[in-house]
């Protein structure tokens, strides 16, 4: 494989192509194997960390706070030191091979860190010099266009609002173009419209094939956005799933029909909506799935008034991805 | 070697510092201006001659020297210090940058501010006393190897400093007694005689008096015992980093 191969723009390959590592090519994005970290105060933050990131997925790593998402991705990024274990980016090994491993990831960390007296434009270039790159005057253009920051280009730091400090932070993690992007809590504290923009661009990454490992504690971002999702609790992965693999169980409803006159087993006419019997036989219970459409309901409730039972009230419930990551972390304790 | 990444580090150091350029030269020039004043006219016009040199022109390698010592040790401190206290170091620990080469971006540009600074005072000193300069190779050396070293040691200092006032403590309570006790005003040999052995345990004695050497041609110490003790000292500064960046002190948990 040679550089031509691959252009030398966004994409999963580009670090490879430009060491012309055949090996590095196939290996998964990100790959942890026994990750643990005790912090030198004798906490431990995580522990037996096994995690495979494949090329090109939105990864999002779910858990409450001091759950131990923001040290793995410091581990892996080089800002902290892990006890045990080993992670490869692309096939390189973070320690050993840091150059290669590192210049092929760019960090959004959680914080809003910036040089306040420089301007947008000096910052980006020198986080692109950093990574070890030449100035690429049109790649630094398109990204603070992208990004929204091009006219702002000229401006102190200080004088820029979060949200636009969020973005600059976010220019120059992609001024290396990496492949692997981590966003630590990307839209803490930004409003909804930002919000939206930032999704918008993490799709348009994807698209480009960059790998994008996020964090998040809203669960709405990780429904919305991600292919994956890992929940990690006390320093524990407690699951790693697709996303549509939850949402089939976030999907799930459940409707409970109170009767006016408690049976003592389900009559045969709806046998085939497969009810449980609730307790006392006073309640008839129905899960379905709540992308499916209505007409089971509909149906159910003729067949109800078909049976000669008579309803008393009716309440339907919803297991939310909160509920299942709830507890799942729950599980843990 | 990340050649882009140390071009990156020293040219964003050199650019901070001409930010605030008017600011970062006036105060040394003006310090040393009130040094020949007070040291120079007044006092000086009671000293004859130390060691066949006017006293006004005595002092100049030193206060230099003082100057330029002070002046690295702050800036080389300040410079790795401000984005640890910021948090945007977080970029500089993430890039695949060596740190032989983020000591090279840093102490880079610290030891030249400090070298154009020993410049311009230089320069300002020879509006108030005539110069000569014997050996003007010796002296660009002595100038460079106290810059870098003192630079790094700034370094160091801004890698342990964990407020404010630890990053003052060293350049206060340290480098500037040194400094000042470093032969600047004086010759060694005019001092009462235990003291005479006491001040060879100053590491800035050497400096100055190798540095006034290749001004004047007159040491206070060999210019072998001056270069040794420079070069120690370097040794050790380097040592000192290179253990920093293998434990992650201070810069990784």
């Amino acid at each position: 494989m040679t550089a031509t191969d691959h252009p030398p723009k966004l994409g999963p390959q580009r670090g490879a192509a430009r060491r012309g590592d055949a090996a590095a090519d196939k290996a998964p994005a990100l790959s942890a194997r026994g990750v643990s970290k005790t912090y030198a105060s004798g906490l431990v933050a995580l522990e037996g960390i096994d995690l495979d990131i494949q090329r090109g997925e939105i990864f999002a790593l779910l858990g409450p706070n001091g759950a131990g998402k923001t040290t793995l991705i410091n581990i892996v990024c080089g800002l902290v030191n892990k006890s045990s274990g080993t992670v490869r980016a692309a096939g390189h090994d973070i320690v050993a091979e840091y150059r290669a491993a590192r210049s092929l990831i760019g960090l959004v960390p959680q914080e809003l860190t910036t040089d306040a007296f420089e301007t947008v434009l000096a910052t980006v270039n020198y986080s692109r010099g950093l990574f070890g790159l030449p100035k690429n005057r049109a790649h630094i253009e398109k990204v603070l266009r992208d990004l929204a920051l091009w006219d702002r280009r000229g401006s102190r730091l200080r004088s820029l609002s979060g949200g636009m400090k969020r973005r600059v932070m976010i220019a120059k993690a992609l001024s290396h173009e990496p492949s692997i992007l981590f966003l630590d809590e990307p839209t803490a504290g930004v409003d909804v419209e930002l919000r939206r923009d930032m999704w918008q661009l993490v799709r348009r990454l994807r698209e480009s094939g960059v790998t994008i490992i996020l964090t998040t504690h809203y669960i709405e971002e990780a429904e919305e956005m991600a292919d994956r999702v890992g929940v990690i609790s006390k320093g524990r992965l407690v699951v790693v799933d697709e996303k549509t693999e939850l949402m089939r169980k976030l999907g799930r409803k459940q409707l409970s029909v109170q009767l006016e006159t408690p049976i003592t087993a389900i009559p045969r006419v709806l046998e085939g909506h497969g009810l449980e019997l609730g307790e006392g036989g006073r309640s008839v219970h129905y899960v379905y799935e709540a992308a499916q459409d209505s007409h089971s309901i509909d149906s159910l409730l003729r067949d109800l008034g078909a049976a000669g039972l008579r309803v008393r009230d009716i309440e339907t419930r919803q297991s939310t991805l909160e509920e299942i990551f709830v507890s799942l972390v729950k599980e843990e304790t | 070697m990340n050649v882009y990444a140390i071009r990156a580090i020293y040219a964003f150091e050199m650019a901070r510092a001409f930010r605030s350029f008017g600011q970062s030269l006036i105060s040394p020039v003006l310090s040393t201006s009130l040094y020949f004043v007070v040291f120079g006219a007044a006092i000086g016009g009671r000293i004859d001659e130390v060691e066949g040199v006017s006293y006004g022109a005595f002092i100049v390698p030193g206060l230099i020297m003082m100057m330029v010592l002070t002046q690295s040790v702050s800036n080389g401190s300040f410079g790795i210090y401000f984005p640890r206290f910021m948090g945007t170091i977080y970029e500089l620990l993430s890039a695949p940058v060596s740190y032989v080469e983020a000591v090279i971006g840093y102490v880079g540009a610290a030891a030249t501010k400090s070298i154009i600074i020993g410049v311009i005072i230089l320069a300002t000193a020879g509006l108030f006393v005539p110069l000569e300069i014997a050996h003007p190779l010796w002296m660009v050396a002595f100038l460079v190897l106290a810059s870098v070293t003192f630079s790094l040691l700034g370094f160091i200092v801004g890698i342990w400093a964990e407020s404010f006032e630890q990053l003052g403590f060293i350049p206060t309570l340290v480098v500037m007694p040194l400094a000042f006790l470093g032969g600047t005003f004086y010759s060694v040999d005019m001092l009462p005689g235990a003291w005479q052995t006491v001040v060879l345990f100053n590491p800035v004695v050497y400096l100055v008096s190798g540095f006034r050497w290749s001004f004047y041609g007159v040491a206070d110490v060999s210019l072998g015992a001056s270069l040794g003790v420079i070069g120690l000292f370097l040794a050790v500064a380097l040592a000192l980093v290179w253990w920093i960046f293998r434990t992650g002190y201070r810069l990784k948990a």
